[in-house]
């Protein structure tokens, strides 16, 4: 099953698939952490704006 | 100038640290390696240099963090930035104070604990030029990693992390001046490489040291 | 018209909402054609078999590593000399992702140099160096996250960027001097015009490369947005405290 997907890698398969894993998985993490940190900023910013514009 | 210099030493003398407790962490460092890499002597003598050299780095780390942390509490600190001696040359003379508490004492013990490392006699020589010749260098980078963490409550750690890679490459070159000297080989390069490091280092150091420090009193 | 309108924050925005999306969908359509490209679609090397492939995640997260600390340092600079909020956000904003630029490489280089060099890590000056800019950045970032006063941490980290920078050129040429390694030279060298990679490996590493570049952009001025809001976040609720 998986070999018509990937292509022969041979007997180097291992170190092959461990590197592209982690480093996806490192650069996706990072993403995500970066767009969790964004979103939270940006939600907090407008509570603290609205509540602002509230009292004004 | 003087008078700093005197009443760091005299503060350093009186408070029973500086002078011993270096020298007996640095002996401590050398009985525990041995303890930890077993008793085979040329094993031991084989990385005696690169040992006192870790020994060095660590004990001269070890006071760091008190060399501004307490004038920082007591206010005097703020003295001496607005004295009329520049900021600059104030921290140059509390390197030097804490080299003289701290480096030059393990200059001169290190060929004693050489001994104890099995240190090959042509040895010697070197691994207490190496270091006569590297340890200033770390009190004045030490001085700067002091001055950037002096208003973090406990700095310590984070003084570590920041100090310690600046102080590859004096440790490489040093420990490689000793390397080579206890192999009886040429040390000109390296021995050269490390006086140019120190050097650079005492005369660029001390400006970054003080910008830093007028941050944090600011 | 000039570059340093968008030292204002809220210009710096606006144009980071402008230019994002296109950056974002440019970066992983590149991140993804080289990486798809390199895996999928070249060949294995004669000596290196399939492990060649790591290369397309190697050299360019190495390249970023390298370039992250740079783009710090010139930010560094620019706050310390023209004060500017956005430069040292911007440099704060870099360091993670250089610190994972950073990983990246030096893991990929322990999985291929395993099965070729027969260990996971050697005291080579290139993977110590990376194994020191690793240290620098943790210790940047700690220094961040260690002072609480935004504008004294700016101007600290500031300093201990370029006091870092000059250690980090030192400890190289230190590093070599210490131990000769047996890593391969550089796979793209610019000035003599040739190259030691063959072209059928040569089109898909470029378009990583661009890939992990524009990628950086991307996270770089998103973060750089999180950072500013964050700090607005707080001068308002400090503001708010006081009345």
């Amino acid at each position: 099953m998986m070999s018509a997907i990937l292509p022969d890698l041979g007997k180097y398969a291992m170190p092959v698939l461990a590197s592209y894993g982690s480093g996806l998985i490192l650069l996706i993490g990072l993403v995500c952490v970066s767009v969790w940190q964004g979103r939270k900023a940006k939600a907090a910013l407008d509570a603290v704006e609205s509540k602002d514009q509230s009292d004004a | 100038m003087k008078a700093l210099l005197l009443r760091d030493l005299r503060l350093a003398f009186r408070a029973g640290g500086g002078f011993g407790l270096g020298l007996a962490f640095f002996l401590i460092v050398v009985m525990l390696v041995a303890f930890a890499v077993g008793p085979q002597a040329e094993l031991l003598s084989r990385i005696a240099p690169g040992v006192l050299w870790i020994g060095a780095l660590l004990a001269c780390l070890l006071s760091l963090d008190r060399l501004l942390a307490l004038d920082f509490e007591d206010g005097s600190l703020d003295l001496l930035a607005t004295a009329p001696l520049p900021l600059e040359a104030a921290l140059s003379v509390k390197a030097l104070a804490h080299w003289i508490t701290t480096g030059l004492p393990l200059v001169v013990v290190a060929p004693a604990l050489g001994v104890l490392l099995n240190l090959p006699p042509q040895g010697f020589a070197w691994i207490t030029i190496a270091l006569l010749v590297g340890t200033p260098a770390l009190s004045v980078i030490g001085t700067f990693g002091a001055a950037i963490t002096v208003g973090i409550k406990r700095g310590g750690l984070l003084l570590s992390l920041l100090v310690l890679p600046l102080y590859v490459p004096t440790l490489i070159f040093g420990a490689e001046v000793a390397r080579r000297g206890a192999q009886g080989m040429d040390v000109s390069t390296p021995l050269l490489m490390l006086a140019g490091i120190t050097f650079g280092v005492l005369a660029c150091m001390p400006f970054a040291s003080a910008a830093v420090l007028r941050v944090n009193l600011r | 018209m000039s570059l340093w309108k968008y030292a204002n924050p809220v210009k710096f925005l606006h144009l980071s909402e402008r230019v994002l999306p296109t950056l974002w969908v440019l970066s992983i359509a590149c991140v993804a054609t080289g990486l798809v490209w390199g895996f999928f679609f070249t060949p294995d090397d004669f000596r290196q078999g399939s492990t060649v492939k790591i290369i397309y995640l190697h050299v360019p997260s190495a390249l970023m590593a390298i370039n992250a600390w740079f783009m710090m340092l010139l930010a560094s600079l620019i706050w310390l000399v023209r004060r500017h909020h956005v430069s040292a956000l911007a440099a704060k904003a870099a360091a993670p992702v250089g610190v994972v630029m950073t990983v990246i490489a030096l893991v990929t280089g322990a999985l291929w140099g395993q099965p070729m060099w027969g260990t996971w890590w050697a005291w080579d000056p290139r993977l110590t160096s990376f194994l020191i800019l690793f240290l620098f950045y943790l210790g940047y970032m700690a220094l961040w996250a260690a002072i609480e006063d935004p504008d004294s941490a700016a101007d600290l980290t500031s300093v201990l960027c370029l006091v870092g920078s000059v250690f980090a050129v030192l400890s190289r040429y230190a590093v070599n001097f210490w131990n000769q390694g047996l890593h391969q030279g550089t796979s793209i060298p610019v000035a003599t015009g040739e190259r030691s990679v063959a072209d059928v490996f040569f089109v898909p590493l470029v378009i990583a490369m661009i890939g992990f570049g524009l990628l950086f952009l991307a996270l770089v001025f998103y973060r750089t947005g999180t950072e500013i809001r964050l700090r607005r976040t707080k001068a308002l609720l400090a503001r708010e405290a006081r009345t």
